[in-house]
């Protein structure tokens, strides 16, 4: 079957039809459990697997607010590896490249499917290669915790890394030794698990404001260290230096600007790599030349936008995870920087966050003609990435920007047709590269309003033809295995489907 | 006209491949300084072989700065670089007598390969001793702009550089007089710390208010300030077109000095309205 931008959908998944089509559907919500006579403190990761009688074929849960210093799955990961238990489903919100013991596990048929928003490194990988038996299937950052509160993803037990607990159960990303800031992804997991236990290596008496309440949580484990600090977090995000994302960077700040979208109230989000920082700064130029006073960033959140709001240039920031030391201390301290869940941030059937934005910065793996774009596998097929936000925010926001650079290593990004559809085209307005600027021909509105600006602004076909020009046309590679993984759009049609390479 | 000469390391295949993104007035592909004895040779094939890919004009001007006269390796720099995408030559530690024999080299090159332009030369004045010949060599009939080389001007005199310039004074004066007089370019000398970007902006305005009209830049990121600083501000735009204004009008009564907001305007002034126009149209100002 295909689905409504062409794209193969296996037997058995439903087909894409447009980033709209949730707006006919009702939300659905299966019964949250509450526990109101307390946790019970389990010794170790092993005497949760015999209490709650872990075994064959069942769903496990996890955050990844821990990052690339997360060692709670892969304790989990030990234990099943132990007990040789097979077709195991996983569902970490991401997958890192320090979990890479899921490698032998896959190959050992111990864990068969994979539910996750983001993937990359050595699993990935193994993916790629057709070493999971079952699928992969790739939510977006607010499409899992609708299809975990509608029973679509149902979780048997959630095993939660939570840098401090308090004696009642209640849990938070502001403290401890492994202090990561808001638990944002975690949340969903908490409410419809069937089973939550906390993972933690501090706890205190009382916590006030925690992001997390203890009347889910089955069990805790107290543990010598739930994550390694020089993973979880970066010391500082910076902006780029690289002249070539500064030069795309200002163009992108120069064309918000003239589109009218720097004004007071405005809502925005940027990722947290080098270029997005920038667009980040040159917009906080233009806010204060011009005395402009935004009412939220949301997203991930940096330093760089706690200082924004330390200045006074935001109301609020809504942060569904931190990226850096200083915005873990900005949400445990500032009562403007509020902590917020994956479903709050982008469940499309929630009242959320990235619908209220102005306009997004996104960047791109491969964007084509329809601007399509692609962060989910390389030119390859291979897996290196996925949604997290990107579908979401795109179509929240009023305008969504890619920022990319139009030659990637000696490849051209524009493809006629992209290897994968992580967002439709349809939510994608602009793309600004340092030799020009692309807007959808859907979007007259914008094309109007800049008809007579000095900025570069081309279409996507001479932007593609100018990359050809440097590069030549790189020839185009068929890609034909069997299907490893599918990804799911936030209402869970699946958008594209993930091959064997 | 330029305002931002950007140098571009002539062997960083990744930056030749960017060097037209950063919306310098001119790229200088260095082969000298920038380029190790040992690479000397790799970079001069290199951005020959770049300039030969270039199916259409990219640059607005393209300079490559080939090696001294001194060393064994500008005769090889020229044959491989002088082209017809080539605009001109960068001279380091420029003489007369350099600028003799670059000349006649220049014109046997262009004969033997029929280009139909004669390449222009920016001779890099970082001698003492050039200081010294400046207006012979500002009027030297190849020469279109004149690049101040403190750097190594301030080690010939054996005096340390500072951001403030004092050492510099004399040779920067010196060379936007002799520029100004031969009409051609005066090009400020390279501000060397990347990260300083008021730094820039206030060398930039110094040197302005010398009578520089352009400065080289070492690192993309300052092409934007020094594009800015060298370019009329609104506010003088602005004066120079009431000025245009008022002189039509002056004209049409046969007047040929006037009143403007209490001040006299007679002809000098006029001609320098006339400047700041032509100039914010030139870089689409106005």
């Amino acid at each position: 079957m295909k689905n409504s931008l062409g794209r193969f959908v296996p037997d058995g998944y439903i087909p894409f039809e447009n980033s709209s089509a949730h707006k006919a559907k009702k939300r659905v919500t299966v019964k949250e459990k509450h526990i109101s006579q307390g946790f019970e403190e389990l010794a170790d990761i092993s005497e949760m697997f015999d209490k709650l009688k872990i075994s064959d074929g069942m769903t496990l849960s996890f955050h990844h607010h821990l990052r690339n210093g997360d060692y709670v799955l892969n304790a989990v990961a030990e234990q099943i590896k132990k007990r040789n238990l097979k077709n195991m489903k996983i569902a970490p919100s991401s997958i890192f490249p320090n979990n890479k013991i899921l490698v032998e596990l896959i190959e050992n048929g111990n864990i068969t499917d994979i539910y996750t928003d983001y993937v990359n490194g050595p699993v990935a990988e193994a993916i790629s290669r057709g070493k999971l038996k079952g699928m992969c299937v790739m939510h977006t950052h607010g499409g899992r915790p609708a299809a975990i509160e509608s029973g679509a993803l149902k979780i048997d037990v959630a095993i939660l890394a939570v840098p401090v607990v308090d004696r009642s159960g209640n849990g938070s990303g502001f403290g401890g030794k492994s202090a990561c800031g808001s638990l944002g992804y975690a949340v969903s997991d908490l409410m419809y698990a069937d089973k939550v236990v906390f993972v933690t290596d501090t706890f205190t008496d009382k916590l006030i404001n925690a992001q997390l309440n203890g009347t889910y949580v089955d069990y805790v484990i107290k543990t010598d260290a739930i994550g390694d600090p020089a993973g979880i977090v970066s010391g500082t995000t910076k902006i780029t230096g690289d002249p070539v994302g500064l030069k795309i960077a200002r163009n992108t700040a120069e064309l918000l600007d003239e589109l009218g979208y720097i004004k007071n109230g405005l809502s925005m989000q940027t990722g947290a790599g080098g270029t997005s920082l920038a667009v980040a700064h040159y917009v906080k130029n233009v806010m204060k030349a011009k005395g402009i006073k935004g009412s939220f960033a949301s997203g991930g959140i940096t330093g760089y936008f706690t200082e924004m709001l330390q200045e006074d240039l935001f109301n609020e920031l809504y942060d569904v995870q931190c990226f850096d030391l200083k915005a873990v201390k900005s949400v445990s301290s500032d009562p403007r920087h509020k902590a917020i869940s994956g479903s709050r941030y982008a469940n499309p059937y929630d009242d959320n966050v990235a619908d209220k934005l102005d306009f997004v910065i996104l960047g791109a793996t491969e964007i084509d003609l329809n601007f399509n774009v692609n962060v989910t596998t390389d030119s390859h097929g291979m897996l290196l990435g996925g949604s997290g936000g990107h579908s979401d925010t795109a179509h929240g926001a009023k305008v969504t920007v890619i920022t990319t650079n139009l030659v990637k290593s000696r490849l051209p990004i524009i493809k006629d047709n992209v290897t994968t559809v992580t967002t439709p085209g349809e939510d994608v307005d602009v793309l600004v590269t340092e030799r020009g600027i692309a807007i959808n021909p859907r979007r007259k509105d914008l094309l109007e309003k800049v008809k007579n600006s000095k900025l570069p602004i081309i279409t996507i076909n001479q932007l593609q033809e100018i990359a050809y020009s440097i590069t030549g046309k790189p020839e185009i590679k068929e890609i034909s295995g069997k299907p490893v993984g599918v990804v799911v759009y936030r209402d869970g049609t699946v958008i594209d489907t993930v091959y064997k390479i | 006209m330029r305002r931002s000469l950007l140098f571009i390391p002539g062997n960083n295949p990744a930056m030749l491949q960017n060097s037209d993104v950063f919306e310098s007035d001119a790229v200088i592909f260095d082969l000298e300084d920038a380029v190790s004895v040992t690479e000397k040779d790799s970079a001069r094939n290199l951005v020959s072989l770049y300039l030969a890919s270039l199916k259409k004009r990219v640059h607005k001007e393209v300079v490559v700065r080939i090696n001294g006269l001194d060393t064994p390796f500008y005769g090889d720099d020229l044959k491989a670089v002088a082209c017809g995408r080539l605009d001109t030559i960068m001279l380091p530690k420029a003489s007369v007598t350099y600028l003799r024999e670059l000349d006649s080299l220049l014109g046997e090159i262009e004969r033997e390969r029929g280009l139909n332009k004669k390449i222009a030369v920016i001779p890099i004045i970082e001698l003492a001793a050039s200081v010294l010949e400046i207006e012979e060599i500002a009027k030297y009939p190849r020469v279109n702009g004149v690049l101040l080389g403190a750097e190594d001007l301030s080690g010939d005199l054996g005096v340390m550089r500072t951001k403030e310039g004092n050492e510099i004074a004399y040779p920067r004066m010196r060379l936007a007089y002799a520029c100004a007089a031969y009409k051609i370019d005066a090009i400020d000398t390279p501000f060397t710390d990347t990260a300083d970007g008021e730094g820039l902006e206030k060398d930039c305005r110094y040197a302005g208010n010398l009578g520089f009209n352009s400065k080289a830049a070492i690192h993309p990121n300052q092409v934007p300030v020094i594009n800015s600083v060298f370019v009329p501000s609104q506010k003088s735009i602005e004066w120079a077109l009431r000025v245009e204004e008022a002189a039509r009008t002056a004209s049409r009564k046969g007047l040929g000095v006037f009143s403007l907001d209490g001040k006299m305007v007679d002809k000098p002034v006029i001609s320098r309205a006339a400047k700041i126009i032509e100039k914010a149209r030139a870089y689409g100002l106005i």
